[in-house]
Parts: C-alpha cells; structure tokens; sequence
C-alpha cells in the first residue's frame, strides 16, 4: 500500500471568493503581511502497490478535480 | 408528452418539475439516480436541490449516477433534455453543457426572484418565448457563478448558444451574465434560475416559467 496525495486548486484567472474572504479576515484578525489565498482540496488517498501513475492521472482529472476550473498535481509520498 | 423526472438522494425539486409538466398537459415519469432504463420518456428534467450533498462538487457525484449514463446517451441523440440549478451543475459536470458553476461571487446563497431576458427562443425549451422577452422567475443557490474560459465563451456568444442573462445586478459573478447555456444542438438547456417554481400566480412570483414547458410540448408533438 501507498499513500497517494492528490491536491486540487481553482485555477489561477478563477476567482476564488472562500480565498478572498480568507485573506480579508487576516488582517481583522491581527495577522499583517498576507497579500493573498487560494483555497483548494487534499486528498489523501490509500492505493494498492498496482496501481499506476496513469490510473491516478485519470482519477484526479475525471473525479476528484474539475479541469473547467480548477489544476490538480498527484504526488505518492511516504505512509 | 411523456416527460422524465430524476431524483437523486438530495434533490429537492423533482415534485416542482413534475408539477409543471401536469401544467403543460404532460406526464411526468419519475426516474431514479439507479435506473438503468429511462421507461421511454420524450424528454428529461434533472431538477434542483443537492444531489448527493453537494459532496466533492455540485453535481460531481450524481454525473456517474446510473440514470445519467442513459441520459447522456440520449441526449446525444438529441433527446430533449432540461437541467435546473443543480441540474444544470450536473449537465456541466456531465460534460452535455460546456463551463461549471462555481460559488457565488459575494459568497452568499442568493434566494429572489430574477429578472431574466430570453437570449435565444429556438431551443427544445424556449420556442414560446418571444425574442428578447424578459421573464421573472426565483433564483435559489449558492453555487450560480457560470464560468468558462475565453475561447467557450466566445464560442457561446457567437453561436447565440447563451439561453438566459441576468437583468440588473449580476447575482452571483458568472461571466457575461450568463443565467443558461445550451449544447450546440439546442436539445440540452440548463439554466440556474428556477422555471419549475413560477407556473402559476397562486404559488410563485409570476407563470413565466410555464413557457419552457410548454415549448418542450410543441418540440415533442413536432417531433
């Protein structure tokens, strides 16, 4: 088994309002010097060792992720 | 005119939709998300609410649900086929209708009754409409903003593809005020506003919704 991680992010001339709202408590919230957040999703995912990378690709582009709108990057990483 | 209506686990507006096609002398077939078969109908309405909970994506979830197999099949066979709010996430996410809808600009659900202009009556849905008509019907959800790059855009305004603008104030920050789209073919309408829920003066603002249905009547009688 291996840990997969897929992050998925609105794509940079997507508006983000949840991000904007977030970078607009900061400074309310006495947290100076942040000029901007994106708001995106992780996943985590726990894969069988045959699974393939292209498997992933395809699981993140046509599931987990809305290409319209939004990037994704697949990444295994250490259990 | 028999006509489809699908219920997933968390839609809310298949009773409206059915509703309205009893009001267009149709009659309404209730699908369900697991149906393998569409029992025959002439046309589909994916209605509003939150199918599968909104989980993922709007949509997202429900565009692998059984019955949409069958109705993307259809479709693409020029099945007259209407999606409602989050009917209309679920034919962007089912790749019938081109863009997503993405969170309302301002971050707030928006529930109020919309002024629209009628942007393109030759579709399967809005024949009864005059051109440039403007109808009011309501307009509920959280997730409105329509988006899509450039080029879709752009290919959207020059085939007259834009069905529904938003009148005044842009409700929710979709691109070009853009209310409803359809395919290329006409047969696929989504639209965020909700139709279904202004058929009769007694129960919504106004019965201006009632024309899309009463258009799908005449595209299937001419069919």
């Amino acid at each position: 088994m291996a840990r997969v991680v897929v992050d998925v992010m609105p794509k940079p001339e997507i508006l983000d309002p949840q991000g904007q709202a977030v970078a607009n408590a900061l400074p309310r919230l006495g947290f100076d010097g942040i000029t901007a957040v994106r708001q995106g999703k992780h996943f985590e995912l726990e894969v069988a060792d045959d699974v393939d990378d292209a498997t992933l690709a395809k699981i993140a582009e046509t599931f987990l992720a809305n290409p319209v709108i939004e990037d994704w990057t697949v990444r295994r990483v250490e259990a | 005119m028999r006509v489809g209506v699908i219920t997933f686990p968390g839609t809310l507006d298949d009773v409206d939709a059915q509703r309205a096609v009893r009001y267009a002398d149709g009659e309404p077939v209730p699908l369900w998300h697991g149906d393998h078969d569409l029992k025959g109908v002439d046309a589909v309405i994916v209605p509003g609410g939150f199918s599968y909970g909104d989980y993922l994506r709007c949509g997202a979830i429900a565009r692998f649900a059984p019955v949409m197999q069958e109705v993307i099949e259809a479709a693409n066979k020029g099945m007259p086929v209407l999606g409602i709010c989050n009917g209309f996430q679920i034919l962007a996410e089912a790749h019938l209708l081109p863009g997503a809808l993405t969170r309302n600009h301002k971050l707030h659900f928006v529930c109020r009754d919309q002024w629209l202009s009628v942007e393109n009556n030759t579709t399967a849905w809005t024949t009864r409409y005059d051109a440039k008509a403007e109808i009011l019907i309501p307009l509920k959800s959280g997730e409105g903003g329509y988006q899509a790059d450039e080029d879709t855009l752009k290919e959207l305004e020059d085939d007259n593809r834009v069905v529904f603008r938003y009148v005044g104030e842009n409700p929710n920050g979709s691109r070009n005020n853009i209310a409803g789209i359809t395919n290329a073919r006409g047969n696929v309408v989504g639209l965020m506003p909700h139709p279904e829920h202004a058929i009769d003066a007694l129960t919504g603002p106004t019965d201006d919704g009632l024309g899309m249905f009463l258009s799908l009547l005449d595209t299937v009688v001419k069919a």
